[in-house]
């Protein structure tokens, strides 16, 4: 087999480990070391050619879109189209009109509640979730359901941290309006069989919404093969600004959608007895968008399609087998999250150390995690835990980050006397 | 790897022996069943929860004090400080070590002594490492703004938000 491959994999191996470089904010020392970012999950730094699109733009380019008919218009125009573009390429959209901006994955899914779910839920139906959702894939649901009568159903996961797939698919009934679920797991890092589960809901003809915020980042992302009805990500944990994400819906479900908010840019017509609302996928995106944000995500897009998204996902695989393994070796450890499938994080506890106090002495050898609850509370609850420490990564990170983590929890265990 | 700039005194201070003690042996740990006063501690960002109960006699004189919940090792020890500190004392004696208290952790005040209050803070000022973690303030705090909440009878848990 093939000598060449593996060659192959070593080169692109070789791309990603020196892409650090392209990363302005990881060339800093934080506590005097050199920084281990390891919070990616939360928000991810930006390459300098991301922050480089964004300053152009505001120095040579800025307009407003959809309105002048002078050059900076068009040119802001051309700018913020050719970023949807780019993006519909990406995850393999059908049209580019599937493509609709938003301000992050928070608002894609309050958009799809309040637009596809609103309308048509009543008393007694149901929004089929899961245990490991992020609260934003919880509360939207949560407030539709208050304002319409429908309850919440949520699917439960196992130790391990995988939602029972028998007990979702049997949930599944002519009540479910929704299935609204994670593609990667923000607090666990589990990676979930999407393509099983949108079939199994598609034969009781319940749609699926995914939120992919921790997806996209990570691994290639097919809608067309996911055949999911909604996706949801951001563009700050792909390496693009903060403020803008997309949300993706087939077009004959945005087409039946009422408009999410109303206002300029969302209209063909405007009369005081009504008003014609634009096409997609402009009927979503209401007054004046974040220009600079989408040409940001743009430009995020292109870095990681020059790198390639399959060897970003082998890259980052085997750096959280090494983080796994290292963790493993720490006495005193407990892993949360160890799903046979996973992708990019790590959740622990460190013997009775709470996971703040791990978090500040962490820091203090330059070593940056996020503890707490990762806003999912359910899965701390379902672990009985107030929260965790969780050590994520990207495509920047390498093995002398994680060799840092691991001397920064051998310095907790010191200053606790452990 | 560690430079010796940046040795380890900032986080001894953070957690010295005192705060360590009170975090793994929490005193007045439990329920208080006879409480007259309560109030929930949230710290909403980092999940942190300590439920305070104090039983106040007729002459506003806080009898006792116990406190139940989690956090992490600066909000347990705090807390477990704070029910230490108030049990004999007034209501409005437990106030002014809730004002020098908060005042100084939240580093306003540069002076030892402790001000206007007139209180002297004693074992409290164990807490003092926190100030160079501005973070962490919020959780050496949490259990006295749920002291204020139970005091003034509160219908909503204290945050330190």
């Amino acid at each position: 087999m093939s000598h060449v491959r593996l060659t192959d994999t070593r080169d692109t191996q070789a791309d990603i480990a020196n892409c650090r470089a392209d990363f302005p904010a990881l060339s800093q020392n934080i506590n005097g070391h050199p920084i281990a970012f390891l919070d990616s999950a939360a928000s991810s730094q930006q390459p300098a050619a991301v922050i480089e699109t964004i300053a152009e733009y505001q120095r040579h380019d800025h307009a407003n879109v959809h309105r002048g008919v002078y050059t900076l218009s068009h040119r802001a125009t051309e700018a913020y189209e050719g970023a949807r573009d780019r993006i519909a390429a990406f995850i393999n959209a059908a049209s580019r009109s599937e493509v609709v901006f938003s301000s992050g994955t928070t608002e894609s899914i309050n958009l799809v509640a309040q637009s596809f779910c609103r309308p048509m839920l009543k008393p007694g139906d149901k929004i089929l979730l899961t245990q490991l959702e992020h609260h934003s894939n919880i509360v939207p649901w949560q407030l539709v359901c208050e304002q319409t009568g429908a309850e919440l159903l949520v699917a439960p996961i196992n130790q391990r941290g995988e939602v029972e797939l028998d007990t979702l698919i049997g949930q599944l009934d002519e009540n479910v309006k929704m299935l609204a679920i994670a593609h990667v797991s923000n607090a666990l890092g589990t990676v979930i069989p999407l393509s099983d589960i949108i079939a199994a809901a598609h034969e009781h003809e319940v749609p699926v919404l995914v939120d992919g915020a921790q997806a996209v980042p990570h691994m290639p992302v097919d809608v067309q093969s996911l055949d999911c009805d909604f996706y949801a990500f951001s563009a700050h944990k792909m390496f693009g600004p903060t403020g803008v994400g997309i949300l993706y819906g087939k077009e004959a479900l945005l087409e039946r959608m009422p408009p999410y908010q109303g206002g300029g840019d969302m209209i063909l017509e405007v009369k005081f007895d009504g008003t014609t609302y634009n096409e997609l996928p402009y009927k979503f995106e209401a007054g004046t968008p974040n220009i600079s944000g989408a040409v940001g995500l743009g430009a995020a897009v292109d870095y990681l399609q020059s790198l390639g998204m399959e060897n970003v996902s082998r890259y980052e695989n085997e750096l959280l087998a090494y983080l796994t393994e290292q963790l493993q070796a720490v006495d005193g450890i407990r892993l949360i999250g160890t799903a046979e499938h996973k992708a990019s994080l790590q959740s622990f506890l460190l013997a009775d150390i709470h996971s703040h106090d791990l978090g500040t002495i962490l820091d203090h050898e330059g070593v940056a995690v996020r503890t707490g609850h990762h806003c999912a509370m359910p899965v701390m609850d379902f672990y009985g835990i107030p929260g965790t420490a969780r050590a994520s990564l990207a495509l920047y990170n390498n093995e002398r980050d994680i060799d840092m983590l691991i001397e920064g929890l051998a310095k907790a265990k010191e200053i606790f006397s452990l | 790897m560690t430079s010796p700039a940046y040795d380890n005194e900032d986080l001894r201070e953070l957690y010295r022996e005192l705060i360590l003690d009170h975090a793994r042996s929490p005193r007045h740990f439990g329920k208080l069943p006879d409480a007259t006063h309560s109030a929930e501690g949230i710290n909403p960002l980092c999940g942190d929860k300590l439920k305070m109960y104090f039983r106040i006699d007729g002459e506003n004189r806080i009898s006792d004090a116990c406190f139940e919940g989690s956090g992490c090792a600066i909000s347990v020890a705090s807390a477990s400080l704070l029910t230490d500190t108030v049990i004999g004392l007034n209501t409005d004696d437990a106030l002014k070590y809730f004002t020098a208290l908060v005042g100084r952790l939240a580093g306003s005040r540069t002076t030892d002594h402790d001000t206007d209050t007139g209180v002297n803070l004693g074992k409290l000022r164990a807490l003092e490492g926190v100030k160079e973690f501005p973070s962490r303030v919020k959780c050496a705090t949490l259990a006295w703004h749920a002291l204020k909440s139970a005091i003034h009878l509160d219908a909503q848990p204290a945050t330190t938000e």
